[in-house]
């Protein structure tokens, strides 16, 4: 029995936003919160209006620039962010004296609220979207980092012990055995660090910027805009979709050598 | 002619964690594998049979004792040796042929080279047309069989091997051990063959070492086989002489096992 289930999320979003259209339309249903009958309308938003701003975003274009700039803030916070993590991960999963000294810099770099670095970066990046790559990355970067750094030390003993054996040297190991094992523990978490960097992208906009979708939502909410604000977060959300979707394909295709769950063809 | 490989007076005395008494596992021993000599070494599960050939290999500094390869005392990794390891070893995220050829890439051997070496091996083990699986995608005796061309393929003149076919079911490891008898027949090595199954021991050695139970393992016997080759390790178990031997070395070994289970059962219970 396998049956699809897209168009029945479809009908449940359908009917999500009816609901949210019927309960703010004004006068339609008694007010029984607010005195004004606009009120709810103000506070939650009308789904009409919302795709009215969208659809407007998108038919005379504007939306495509700020969209371009999340995405390139997003996938550059992804990328020094994963290098930087996966570096650090190795040098730190290699060497116990480093890892011994820096244990409690990376506890307490890991537990601090990253988010209240986003004005100090606005300082020393400016406005544009290095700033927003910064904060993406610190966010990105401790993801990553322990992934790695667990992927170092999870390397099997006797695969070490193997590649030993078959003459592998440090080096060698390090090409071979560590670097492989390690980037599988970056691969599998490729959700949470690609979302983390959309994150870090998106309240550094909100945080002070020219463009960028996050930029949208914060000028709309300056002039109480709520459908436009509202607008901008489900362009968000569904470039989000997007993205997670495109990260699941990468996934796929490089960690192949996976044992998955139903693909396992023993022979 | 000097012997591929000689323990001489080879000890191993593990630290112990936690200020606990410190363990010897391994105690004074001295043995010798000759050039082309099939070995096997048999002993109650737990005596330190792996620490013996980690030493051989070079994983494992003992703490006395000299142990010489080819008369030249070892210093580092024993590079002559292969090793076959228990448990998996293959890496997980390489395909059976880059797997069988990772020895070849290591030693620098151009990539058209190595490919074709490795899919002569594959062949060889039976695995022709599987190059391009993974190991999660093979069975455990496929897996065997790529471990096995990937240490063959370097031509190691002496091969280490700890219980390499322990996992497998009785089918499929009587057609492993007849394949390696065969690809050893072929151009004798020197084989130092670990496992707890005696008579797996007798039907592929030439010789037959039999280890106390630990700690402080010393070897108690060494029994020459003098069956006919080439074997097979199925008929050989039914062969007059095959009998008599297992009976002669079982009843060397039996006190052994016997003391080998208390000590397991105690150090559970205590």
């Amino acid at each position: 029995m396998k049956r699809r289930l897209w168009p029945v999320q479809l009908a449940l979003l359908a009917v999500i936003f009816a609901a949210w259209q019927v309960l703010t339309q004004p006068g339609l249903v008694p007010p029984f919160v607010w005195e004004n009958p606009d009120r709810a309308a103000f506070f939650f938003g009308e789904p009409l209006k919302m795709f009215q701003a969208i659809w407007a975003w998108f038919a005379d274009g504007t939306i495509y620039r700020h969209l371009w700039v999340t995405l390139e803030e997003t996938v550059l916070a992804f990328l020094i962010g994963s290098l930087l993590g996966l570096a650090f991960g190795l040098w730190l999963g290699l060497s116990p004296a480093a890892s011994a000294l820096l244990d409690p810099y990376i506890t307490a770099m890991n537990a601090m609220p990253r988010v209240v670095l986003a004005p100090i970066f606005m300082v020393w990046f400016g406005l544009g979207i290095w700033s927003k790559v910064a904060l993406g990355v610190t966010l990105v970067f401790f993801i990553v980092f322990f992934n790695v750094y667990q992927g170092v030390k999870e390397v099997s003993p006797v695969v070490l012990n193997n590649a030993v054996m078959l003459g592998a040297n440090r080096k060698q190991l390090l090409r071979y055995v560590y670097l492989p094992s390690a980037t599988s523990w970056l691969f599998s978490s490729l959700h949470t660090s690609v979302g983390m960097a959309f994150v870090g992208a998106v309240v550094g906009e909100y945080l002070g910027s020219a463009s960028g979708v996050g930029y949208l939502i914060q000028q709309a909410e300056g002039a109480f805009d709520i459908n436009t604000v509202f607008a901008g977060i489900l362009v968000l959300t569904a470039f989000a979709l997007v993205l997670d979707f495109a990260v699941g394909r990468a996934e796929r295709r490089l960690l192949q050598w996976r044992p998955g769950q139903s693909e396992t063809e023993q022979l | 002619m000097a012997a591929a490989v000689s323990f001489e007076g080879i000890t191993c005395t593990f630290a112990a964690r936690a200020g606990g008494p410190s363990y010897t596992a391994v105690k004074d021993v001295t043995l010798s594998v000759g050039e082309g000599e099939f070995v096997s070494v048999v002993g109650p599960t737990g005596c330190g049979k792996s620490t013996l050939l980690n030493v051989a290999a070079g994983l494992l500094r003992p703490s006395s004792g000299t142990l010489r390869v080819l008369g030249e005392p070892l210093a580092g990794i024993n590079r002559r040796a292969g090793y076959m390891f228990q448990a998996e070893g293959l890496m997980p995220w390489r395909s059976a042929l880059a797997n069988v050829t990772a020895g070849l890439e290591f030693r620098g051997v151009a990539r058209e080279e190595a490919r074709r070496r490795g899919e002569e091996w594959l062949e060889r083990v039976g695995l022709a047309g599987f190059g391009d699986r993974f190991p999660h995608q093979l069975s455990g005796g496929m897996r065997k069989r790529v471990a096995l061309a990937q240490m063959l393929i370097l031509d190691p003149p002496i091969l280490l091997m700890d219980e390499p076919f322990s996992a497998l079911d009785v089918q499929t490891r009587s057609l492993m051990e007849n394949e390696l008898l065969e690809l050893w027949s072929a151009n004798r090595k020197s084989v130092v063959f670990i496992t707890h199954d005696l008579e797996e021991a007798i039907s592929l050695s030439d010789r037959v070492i039999v280890l106390s139970a630990g700690p402080a393992t010393h070897p108690i016997g060494d029994f020459p086989i003098a069956l006919p080759r080439p074997r097979d390790v199925a008929e050989i178990r039914l062969a007059p002489g095959f009998i008599a031997l297992h009976d002669r070395i079982w009843h060397s070994m039996k006190e052994e096992v016997l003391k080998g289970y208390a000590q397991t059962r105690n150090r559970v219970a205590g």
